[in-house]
């Protein structure tokens, strides 16, 4: 069977690519789709420590549902600031968008 | 290697490349194509772990929605992604680096724990998890509060995101 190893060390994996999205990405769009990659690795982090240490509870799965959640609602306010940004700006590269800069 | 290893391997590559074209694609339809199928091979990573409930709301939340609404934000936004100058910033070189650090530091915490390559446990026969789950986030003794935060974080994003997103004309 397959080693805790094995999945601990896919979602570093998918967390650190994650990571690579979110800061050499110019699109705030791309920026998104960097963090939900990193929550997916999360979850899966999640979900294998339940499987393999956690059986006896179910806080594990608890934790994942709440990271969907999150995700979710993360997204949705997320990709709404974008669209609102672009209408007024006319831009969703992140480093034209600094209004509150001084 | 058994067959389980076999189709684990398989889709932690796929969903690792896939990832891998998330990030680096240059257009961003294609990159949100590839999302889709980075998050189905997570789907796929789920049912290995006997969590067949997440797989399911993984197609249904994460490919459903929320791919969707990226692949439709793409499209309303799409005057920036035709420019043909690359999608990377200045400093991605270094973002690299601090990638491939973030991954051996992890690594190397991740090897010095003692159950890091322990084997997988038997499932606790005559438990069954779904229904476990279900009754502790409707039970006051469990994560009803959680959950009942979790909806109102829901609502509270979704006005939010209609609010912000209203023209006012």
């Amino acid at each position: 069977m397959i080693p805790l190893s094995w999945y601990l060390l896919f979602a570093a994996a998918l967390f650190c690519i994650g990571l690579f999205g979110v800061l050499s990405r110019k699109n705030a769009v791309a920026i998104l789709m960097g963090i939900e990659l990193m929550l997916n690795a999360v979850n899966v982090n999640l979900i294998a420590f339940w499987r393999y240490l956690g059986q006896s509870g179910i806080a594990g799965q608890v934790f994942a549902i709440m990271v969907f959640a999150v995700a979710a609602a993360e997204v949705a306010v997320g990709l709404a600031l974008i669209i609102s940004i672009y209408r007024r700006r006319d831009t969703v590269i992140a480093d034209d968008i600094d209004m509150l800069k001084l | 290697m058994d067959v389980m290893q076999i189709i684990f391997f398989i889709f932690a590559v796929i969903t690792l490349v896939a990832a891998f074209l998330v990030v680096t694609a240059k257009s961003l339809v294609h990159s949100a194509l590839w999302l889709v199928l980075a998050l189905f091979g997570v789907a796929v990573l789920y049912v290995s772990l006997d969590a067949g409930f997440f797989a399911a709301a993984q197609v249904l939340i994460y490919i459903g929605a929320i791919a969707i609404l990226f692949i439709f934000a793409v499209m309303l936004t799409r005057k920036d992604i035709r420019d043909t100058g690359t999608q990377q910033n200045r400093t991605w070189p270094l973002a690299a680096v601090l990638a491939v650090v973030l991954f051996v530091g992890l690594f190397f915490i991740l090897s010095s724990w003692s159950s890091f390559t322990m084997e997988r446990p038997d499932l606790v026969s005559g438990a069954d998890a779904l229904s476990n789950l279900g009754q502790a986030l409707v039970s006051v003794n469990a994560y009803l509060l959680p959950f009942e935060l979790a909806s109102v974080l829901l609502v509270a994003a979704m006005i939010g995101a209609i609010y912000v997103s209203l023209t006012k004309k």
